[in-house]
């Protein structure tokens, strides 16, 4: 049998004591389950963001270009602030499920899908901007190279902006099915669990009828570490060719040689923030706790920590060289008038405060692992990053070359409402898709269960390294064919878990100290029945109103766990129980009809 | 094939690697192993010949770069050799480092995407593909191995898949 060792050292990712069958049942609740109200209400929130938005960018295509606070000496500044901004988030997902996979981190499985739908999703908000942002966007399919009747005129492959359109096209597009090829298996289990017709039909065509045979996995597995193996140096290379846009221009404070390597690293740090602000929400409304684990957070922020490090030391690398050039533009943009002192220098110190100083927070192990510190911090990375690309772009732009074009930059509300619409049409998005696709790689999951899963970890402790739950006796087996089957198995499990069944004895030292008690509490079986956890499964009485998890706690000491068991109760019995449980009203009980409501649960 | 199949269903994944080359073992020959996840081992102990699909992603990826190549070859170099801003157009070797970026981004354009295609042609899965999963619970949480019969006694198959650990045993006409 293969070994699921793994150091012990290791905390476990899966916690909850889940099995597989667990793990499904908790992908698909939001899937089969109805929207809560807080769903509508955030989703029509970033509904209206995002119609906002749409109205402002017909707007800005209808009047032009300056609706924006754009001016002859600032042509850039939200526009590509922002597209920079939804690129950089688009990285961390690719990153997860990429480079993570090629160093064989269990941690990404839980955290992978949502993150390349973020991806996905931040990567449509970023193709936005190329288009609107043009003085005649009708007209853009041409930047693509096709044969037309100007005796074909081509583009000029020597522009990073025309880079950028293959950069982030194939980009998209193979995210998109690195994605959707991981989906499948997860698509296909929800297909087979579906029961509504056309539930159903829609998952068959979105599993592309994946069936699970091992010839499809062995070539799922290979797809997926190819697709790793190319996604990698494309996340490097896209962020890369954005960088471009600024670092192969003249323009001082622009023309750099270490912008390719600071801009994946600050892409890797805002898309972490950003996964981070989207997961702690997630886990905790779709109760995704036992997945994505306090651990989860942890490692992702140590990449914060570390991405942010290496943007720091870009940011001192750019001041030094800055005065150790002796160029006096580069020296001016930096230090005399520059960024920190100059007009703009709120920004500057937002950016320094957000980036730097704010995540150092992180060395402190309590507050990484404290989710509430983490969201803060989170957001804060997200703004003072959105600041970073804001002071490349504007701030450099401001004070040029020539002192009589310098000028400031401020935005008009056409401006500010298209980045608030692409926000909300990027949690529009982001919604949806919590709702109808499984937000957590349960095939992936699965296969770490065994080696990462709290329940495994513990049983490995106890039994020692070559435990296995649900082993069978090699063939032939010596108690016959009978002795793997289901229920001699499950037996064992029990065993292995240790008992957890009731002893008598300790009920009565616990409820039943006086001998008035113990009578009513023998009465009140006689007259119930007796649970057997053996042939009888147990109900959940919290869906009895007026029953507490208190009261419930006591009734299961009593021996009381169905409907079956409540619904034969009557005045007697409920005295009883008022007599022994101190939390039982016998009242209440006969006011509520508890009896009642027990025969109509046990009937449904 | 009108052949008799049995279906065994294992609630385990160690159970069904365990299964499989019991099964092997004693020469009966599985037709199919379904899963819900892929089970480290399955395939070298189910003797499935390993993929060649990393070796059509580098042919693809081959391609995609000389696609790119010629492309910008034939645009830049020889269809319109304009000086845009003092680039050198004379040889593509002369200005190619502004043509790494896309015969980079090309090449894993191909390499991805047809790779991915022909994992699909292969695998046969497209969007109105109908599953062929011979039971639902095979994606959640049952692992499902298909035997087929052909000359031996069923009943002493259904004896020793019973034995490997099968949940059920089921025979399929």
């Amino acid at each position: 049998m293969s070994s699921h060792y793994e150091a012990p050292i290791r905390e476990p990712l899966v916690t909850g004591e889940k099995s597989y069958h667990d793990v499904t049942l908790d992908v698909v609740a939001p899937v089969e389950g109805k929207a809560n109200k807080s769903w509508w209400l955030v989703f029509s929130i970033a509904l209206v963001a995002f119609l906002w938005g749409l109205g402002c960018i017909i707007y800005t295509v209808s009047t032009g270009i300056g609706s924006w606070g754009l001016n002859k000496t600032i042509g850039w500044a939200w526009d590509i602030t922002n597209f920079v901004w939804w690129v950089g988030i688009g990285h961390a997902g690719t990153l997860i499920s990429a480079v993570l996979l090629l160093f064989r981190q269990k941690w990404r499985m839980a955290v992978n899908r949502s993150a390349e739908a973020m991806t996905i999703f931040a990567v449509v908000q970023a193709g936005l901007f190329p288009i609107i942002h043009m003085g005649r966007p009708w007209l853009a399919y041409w930047v693509l190279p096709i044969p037309n009747q100007f005796g074909s005129l081509w583009v000029n492959f020597n522009s990073p902006l025309l880079w950028d359109v293959f950069a982030i096209s194939t980009y998209l597009s193979v995210s998109l099915v690195f994605w959707w090829t991981g989906l499948l298996p997860d698509f296909a289990m929800i297909r087979d669990r579906a029961t509504k017709p056309f539930q159903k039909k829609i998952y068959s065509i979105l599993s592309f009828g994946w069936s699970g045979r091992a010839k499809d996995w062995q070539r799922f597995e290979e797809v997926s570490l190819v697709l790793a193996g190319l996604a990698t140096p494309l996340v490097l290379s896209v962020h890369t060719i954005v960088s471009f846009d600024f670092a192969t221009s003249l323009v001082p404070g622009w023309h750099s040689t270490i912008f390719p390597p600071y801009f994946v690293a600050g892409a890797i740090f805002s898309g972490f923030a950003m996964v981070q602000t989207l997961l702690i929400i997630m886990r905790k409304v779709i109760n995704l706790e036992n997945y994505i684990t306090i651990l989860h957070i942890e490692y992702m922020n140590k990449v914060i920590i570390l991405t942010g490090g290496i943007v720091t030391v870009a940011y001192v690398t750019e001041y030094f060289i800055g005065w150790y050039s002796g160029i006096s533009y580069e020296n001016y943009t930096y230090l005399s008038f520059g960024a920190a002192t100059g007009a703009y220098a709120w920004a500057f110190w937002a950016l320094i405060t957000c980036n730097f100083i704010v995540p150092l927070t992180l060395w402190v192990k309590k507050l990484r692992r404290n989710i509430f510190w983490t969201f803060i911090v989170a957001l804060v990375i997200n703004i003072g990053m959105w600041f970073e690309r804001f002071d490349i772009i504007v701030l450099c732009l401001s004070k040029g070359r020539t002192p009589s074009s310098w000028a400031m930059f401020s935005p008009t509300f056409i401006d500010i409402g298209t980045f608030v619409g692409t926000i909300g049409f990027f949690f529009v998005l982001f919604l949806l898709y919590a709702r109808t696709f499984p937000v957590i790689a349960q095939a992936e999951v699965k296969s770490i269960l065994k080696s990462s899963g709290d329940k495994y970890k513990r049983l490995r402790e106890e039994h020692g390294d070559d435990h296995h739950v649900g082993e069978v006796e090699q063939f032939p087996a010596s108690g016959g064919p009978s002795v793997n089957t289901e229920k001699n198995k499950s037996e064992e499990d029990l065993d292995s878990f240790g008992s957890n069944k009731e002893n008598d004895d300790e009920i009565e030292n616990a409820l039943l100290d006086t001998e008035e008690k113990r009578i009513a509490a023998e009465r009140l079986i006689d007259k119930v029945g007796e649970f057997d956890p053996k042939t009888q499964s147990e109900d959940n009485l919290e869906k009895i109103n007026g029953l507490g998890p208190v009261t419930i706690q006591q009734l299961h000491e009593l021996g009381v766990f169905t409907y079956n068991q409540v619904s034969k109760m009557t005045l007697v019995e409920y005295n009883d129980l008022d007599l022994i449980i101190e939390t039982f009203s016998a009242s209440v009980a006969k006011e509520k009809d508890f009896a009642g409501q027990a025969q109509k649960l046990k009937n449904n | 094939m009108a052949a008799k199949v049995l279906h065994a269903i294992y609630n385990d994944d160690d159970l069904v690697l365990q299964a499989v080359k019991q099964i092997k073992e004693k020469n009966y020959h599985i037709l199919e192993v379904f899963s819900p996840f892929p089970i480290h081992g399955l395939d070298k102990a189910m003797g499935l010949a390993p993929t060649r699909l990393a070796i059509t992603s580098f042919l693809y990826g081959l391609t995609g770069l000389t696609v790119a190549i010629l492309m910008m070859n034939f645009m830049m170099i020889e269809d319109w050799p304009q000086n845009i801003g003092g680039k050198p157009s004379f040889t593509f070797y002369d200005n190619m480092p502004t043509f790494i970026p896309i015969m980079f981004e090309l090449t894993v354009f191909f390499g991805a995407h047809l790779m991915v295609i022909t994992f699909y042609m292969r695998s046969k899965i497209w969007p109105f593909k109908e599953a062929e999963n011979p039971d639902v619970r095979t994606t959640d949480d049952h692992f499902l191995i298909e035997v087929e019969v052909a000359n031996h006694s069923e009943e002493a198959l259904v004896k020793f898949l019973n034995e490997t650990g099968a949940s059920e045993v089921k025979l399929i006409d």
